[in-house]
């Protein structure tokens, strides 16, 4: 599938841009910059980013694909993501990771018919006290269930 | 309603409470004081750490402050009946919470204004001993400074257990115009959350520590390189700091001293390879998050090429406390070469989980059941992996084990980050053998063969174990892929991957297919 920006998200990425080009180590401050507000990183913008900040399209290509936060293609409307770490194993988010994916009718990296929700596996979100957790978009949600997903993820999608 | 008399609320914004309904609890709180009437005093303090009971909701008194846990919204109109407001009556009610036992037998020193406080306020802070240790610091010379992290026997919490101010003192000794202070706050590790809490519950704590090393070293910059999972902690640390540069705490003139210093967040992105130092240097640069080879050490050349400081969260957290009551208070506490205390986290099937800081010596077993109170689901705890997932599992005959560096290390384990995860025995452990081969192999950064091919070996071998295929052999062949991993890995992420497959293995070989008895006479590591 090809995505092609608007000349909005082209306007908001080169500010971006101009904004991190001259900052120490900006690569990684500018491609969250560039994730949070228009939620990936479009492959078609390696070129500027390259070329603003003196690297090749080929590093910039390897960093983004390096980290597992960043993205080359849009997501839903909502992220979730569900703890696959020892901690949560331990209270049995092997069956839940196995239950909402056959809830949600998608695996990890995809998202629901509706456009509503992506699904991507995480290594811990620091809630180990109270797992299983997961985290749908900024928030983190602790001890859940299936109906409890189910719940959080109706709530979004219809609010 | 006069407001000075408003009685102050407290109800935690930690992650794990807010995880668990803490939001909802406090709107609930306003809405009904409102509703009937009362004015209160709302705040958002960090989290005590008794995670099972939030949101663990308090009422300060002329006593102290009482605990009322958990509260959830439904249970706030019946709360109002019973006055809780005046700490009266409610099956809620839990007393004082410093007279909690849970609380009362820990030994609070990094910890000490956690779960007090308001995370955001300065006044707070300064009001519980914030910035005493800057203030001593300011005084002394670098070296005096540097001394007293030595003495106070602090070695690094992230894991590595190297000593703080041994790294301090060599790059103090570093010559270099720019020298950097840097905060590895990718805490990526299963079953941790101690750097987190105090990003979120106390994170002046934290920026006065990286203060105190920079004017130390002669520093004047710092980063905090935070996880990317830790949103909440993001914003309450750039709150903190945002109010320490307009006090004067943080910018071109610290407390008046004329030295400089400033600290700037950069967001991770995911990569749990770069909670390594030399991988998270990489990723400060702007680079993938390749290990380096080592020498040159960080502190001759690190970010930037620059003599650079890199220390954990919790490291720089008890810098404060170091400076404040002097090195030998902290390290009176402690056994052996393990001076002063851990934050100990207790996670995965456990009933009571939550932060407990102890000086070092207390055992598993109390942790596990005095603290924790068991597991979750009733059953038996069959194993603990401490130390993240690169740790090893530890059986129930080792729970006896005093937690110290020396005396993990002497049973081929770590206490790395200070994680604990239980597991009852519904766990199958070359499941988690197999998973920890997996983790390796998503994760490695792919500089070094070991680990790059060795992880994806590890997960067919694992495989070939469990469907029983030439088993012996295969059993002999996961030896020696793990002995190859651990000694010719670049880092720890192979060269440890090895302690959690091969524990279990020794510990637990009847889920690996093996004869008990057997396998324990051929298995000492």
């Amino acid at each position: 599938m090809v995505h092609t920006l608007s000349t909005v998200d082209l306007g908001k990425i080169d500010a971006h841009i101009l904004a991190h080009k001259r900052v120490l180590g900006g690569l990684m401050p500018l491609l969250h910059a560039v994730q949070d507000d228009i939620g990936y990183i479009p492959e078609e913008v390696y070129p500027r980013i390259s070329k603003a900040l003196a690297l090749s399209v080929a590093e910039v290509h390897g960093f983004v694909t390096f980290y597992h936060h960043f993205r080359t293609h849009p997501v839903g409307n909502h992220v979730l993501q569900v703890c696959r770490a020892e901690s949560c194993q331990a209270m049995g988010s092997e069956k839940l990771e196995a239950d909402i994916k056959a809830k949600l009718g998608v695996d990890y990296h995809e998202t629901t018919a509706d456009g509503e929700v992506t699904l991507l596996p995480v290594y811990c979100l620091g809630n180990c006290a109270c797992s299983p957790a997961v985290m749908l978009d900024e928030e983190v949600y602790g001890r859940v269930d299936l109906a409890r997903i189910a719940e959080l993820v109706s709530e979004v999608s219809n609010g | 309603m006069v407001k000075g008399h408003s009685i102050k609320v407290y109800v935690p914004r930690d992650s794990t409470a807010l995880s668990l309904g803490a939001d909802r609890t406090a709107k609930a709180i306003q809405e009904e004081a409102d509703k009937r009437g009362v004015e209160i005093q709302l705040i958002r303090n960090g989290s005590r750490g008794l995670f099972w009971l939030e949101p663990f909701v308090e009422i300060e008194t002329d006593n102290g402050r009482v605990a009322f846990a958990p509260v959830r919204p439904k249970d706030v109109s019946s709360l109002f009946d019973a006055d809780f407001l005046n700490a009266k009556k409610h099956p809620l009610n839990l007393g004082l919470t410093e007279e909690l036992a849970w609380l009362k037998k820990q030994q609070r020193l990094t910890f000490a204004r956690v779960g007090i406080t308001d995370p955001v306020s300065l006044d707070d802070y300064i009001a519980h001993d914030g910035y005493k240790g800057l203030k001593n610091a300011l005084s002394m010379s670098c070296e005096d400074i540097v001394k007293a992290v030595t003495d106070s026997g602090l070695r690094g919490r992230g894991g590595a257990a190297f000593p703080t101010g041994i790294k301090w003192n060599t790059v103090l000794g570093a010559t270099g115009e720019q020298k950097y202070i840097v905060c590895n706050a990718d805490e990526g590790d299963s079953g941790t959350y101690s750097d987190r809490m105090i990003m979120e519950d106390d994170p002046f704590v934290l920026i006065e520590g990286m203060t105190i090393a920079g004017v130390a070293v002669g520093a004047t910059q710092g980063y905090i390189y935070l996880r990317s999972e830790y949103p909440h902690a993001l914003h309450i640390l750039n709150e903190a700091i945002e109010k320490a540069n307009a006090a004067g705490y943080l910018g071109d003139d610290i407390g008046g001293s004329g030295k400089v210093f400033h600290v700037e967040v950069r967001r991770a992105a995911g990569a749990y390879v770069c909670g390594e130092e030399t991988s998270l240097l990489e990723s400060l640069e702007g680079k993938r998050g390749l290990v380096r080879f080592k020498p040159p050490l960080p502190a001759i050349e690190g970010l930037f090429g620059k003599p650079t400081v890199v220390n954990n969260v919790i490291s720089l957290a008890t810098i404060p406390i170091i400076l404040d009551k002097g090195a030998q208070y902290y390290a009176d506490y402690g056994m052996g070469r393990s001076r002063g205390t851990l934050p100990i986290q207790l996670a995965g099937n456990i009933k009571q989980g939550g932060l407990v800081e102890l000086a070092f010596g207390t055992t598993l077993r109390e942790l596990l059941y005095d603290f924790g109170g068991g597991s979750a689901t009733g059953k038996p705890i069959r194993a603990v992996q401490v130390g993240g997932p690169l740790g090893a599992y530890l059986p129930e005959s080792q729970f006896d084990a005093p937690v110290d560096y020396e005396a993990f290390t002497a049973l081929w384990a770590v206490l790395g980050h200070g994680g604990i995860v239980a597991f009852d025995d519904t766990v199958d452990m070359a499941k988690m053998a197999r998973y920890a081969f997996e983790f390796c192999a998503i994760e490695s950064c792919g500089k070094c063969t070991p680990c790059r091919i060795g992880a994806t070996r590890g997960v067919e071998v694992m495989d070939k174990i469990t469907s029983g295929k030439d088993h012996k052999n295969n059993i002999q062949v996961l030896r020696d892929l793990s002995d190859t991993m651990l000694n010719g890995s670049l880092c720890a992420l192979g060269g440890m991957t090895p302690y959690p497959v091969i524990s279990a293995l020794n510990h637990f070989g009847e889920d690996f297919g093996l004869d008990k008895k057997l396998n324990e006479k051929e298995s000492a590591p």
